[in-house]
């Protein structure tokens, strides 16, 4: 049984023709990291499995998207529940403007949930997860903008991890952090590929090779080879990944 | 050409300018070997240390690359199969400054009759062709060239398994050479480990460009 699996997809924005024939299948509980030079549609594909595409206007999305089987472009689908069950974190670090507290109770309390004693726990958890606890516990009323970069991204995680998705779709999370800070969310993702599945955009080579169980490489829209980590990185079998991972690309 | 490719490039040359080193080593040892030159002997000897600076230097800038580059695909396989290679000739180094060193300790010259039945010459022309065979299919990443050696090295290995005999039945004959003899059979002993080493390194070759893991797998299974 597949997590995640994306059968003949193709994605417009407007005449653009962004992702062709994409066909991927995602095993629960792996890190798939998703490669390719810029405008070659990773991002635009991760976007699709939490139908962010949908705030662009003029999208058109035509083939299948399924998370635990089921379509999640299918009519009736509810999108606010597919968002709870598939979380995001972005480049860079975005906290809202408010308590460090605040910012990773903020998903339960808009989807309801008002008993504090529950939220607290969850909070807690939720931090201890990303293993900044220790660094936060005594400041959760300061504003989250006083932490480092790479505390906020590690709390952006944390507040994804709330509201208890299963997947978890990181767009270059570490791009905007230092080589510690970075060191410390691979960890981490590492750690949380046990309980959740997690696709991840990235820009770093050497971190979809440290990071990664499968990888896919797309190029101009299509998905050029999707493999195992260490075949791609050891013997690809398309001459255009090998090109692209030893920096011999155009 | 990006920095990498300028890396790699530089590393290929110095390969080739080693291999060619011991190459020239594995010549010479073949002359002193027949003259009996323990002149020439000697100058291999003092040569080997230039391969151990060669085999220092290629692992320095083997090392380098893999910190500085990240090296992957083709350019990891190749940088570890430089590696391996690296090995291999420094260990080629070492197996003909014993042959050398055999020359300069035998008193007496080879007793040519025996030089002819064991048919060492032939087995070092062979050793030798072959080095000369896998250099090339480095240099020009020819892996057909590479497979060749397999063979020539069943022509050597048949050599070295009928010597014992040979020098067996020689050694129950009255003889004064005895000694020489079974230097000889050192002799075609560290041949059919040039032969090894040869081997190996063609198998490096095919692994860096086809991505092809043949060690440990039988002679039919290889082509």
């Amino acid at each position: 049984m597949f997590k995640i699996e994306s059968k003949n997809v193709n994605f417009f924005y407007g005449n653009s023709h962004a992702l062709k024939n994409i066909d991927i299948a995602i095993k629960p509980n792996t890190v798939t990291a998703l490669i390719g030079p810029s405008g070659c549609g990773k991002s635009t594909y991760l976007r699709l499995f939490n139908r962010m595409n949908d705030l662009i206007g003029g999208t058109k999305v035509e083939g299948e998207v399924l998370i635990d089987g089921q379509n999640i472009y299918a009519k009736g689908v509810n999108v606010d529940s597919l968002r709870k069950k598939v979380g995001m974190v972005f480049q860079k670090p975005n906290p809202f403007p408010k308590t460090i507290f605040e910012n990773v109770a903020y998903g339960l309390r808009v989807n309801g949930i008002s008993d504090k004693s529950f939220i607290e726990e969850r909070v807690e958890t939720s931090i201890k997860q990303v293993a900044l606890w220790e660094e936060v516990k005594d400041k959760l009323k300061k504003s989250a903008f006083d932490l480092s970069g790479g505390q906020q991204q590690r709390l952006c995680i944390a507040r994804a991890l709330a509201i208890q998705p299963s997947v978890i779709l990181m767009d270059e999370p570490t791009s905007a952090l230092d080589p510690i800070s970075t060191a410390k969310v691979e960890e981490l993702i590492y750690e949380l590929k046990t309980k959740y599945t997690i696709v991840i955009v990235t820009h770093n080579m050497q971190q979809a090779g440290r990071v990664s169980d499968t990888t896919a490489f797309f190029y101009m829209g299509e998905l050029i080879e999707y493999d195992n980590t260490k075949i791609i990185f050891t013997n690809p079998k398309k001459e255009r990944t090998q090109n692209y991972i030893t920096g011999r690309f155009g | 050409m990006s920095h990498l490719d300028i890396e790699i490039t530089q590393l290929k040359a110095e390969t080739i300018k080693m291999w060619e080193l011991v190459n020239i080593q594995l010549k010479k040892g073949r002359e002193a070997l027949i003259n009996l030159d323990k002149d020439l002997a000697r100058e291999i000897v003092l040569k080997e240390r230039r391969v151990n600076a060669y085999e220092l230097k290629l692992d320095r800038d083997c090392e380098n690359i893999f910190a500085l580059f990240n090296p992957v695909a083709i350019d990891l396989r190749f940088v570890l199969a430089v590696l391996k290679i690296n090995n291999n000739l420094e260990r080629t180094g070492d197996i003909v400054e014993g042959i050398a060193k055999f020359v300069t300790n035998v008193d007496h010259t080879f007793d040519k009759k025996l030089l002819k039945i064991t048919s060492v010459l032939e087995m070092y022309d062979a050793a030798i062709g072959m080095m000369v065979d896998v250099l090339e299919a480095f240099d020009k990443d020819d892996t057909a060239k590479a497979r060749k050696v397999f063979k020539q090295d069943e022509f050597l290995d048949d050599i070295n398994i009928k010597a014992n005999t040979i020098i067996a039945n020689y050694i129950r004959e009255p003889n004064e050479n005895i000694e020489s003899a079974l230097y000889l059979l050192s002799i075609i002993r560290k041949l059919e480990r040039v032969g090894d080493q040869a081997k190996n390194m063609a198998e490096e070759i095919i692994f860096f460009v086809e991505a092809k893991v043949l060690k440990h797998r039988t002679e039919k299974e290889k082509k």
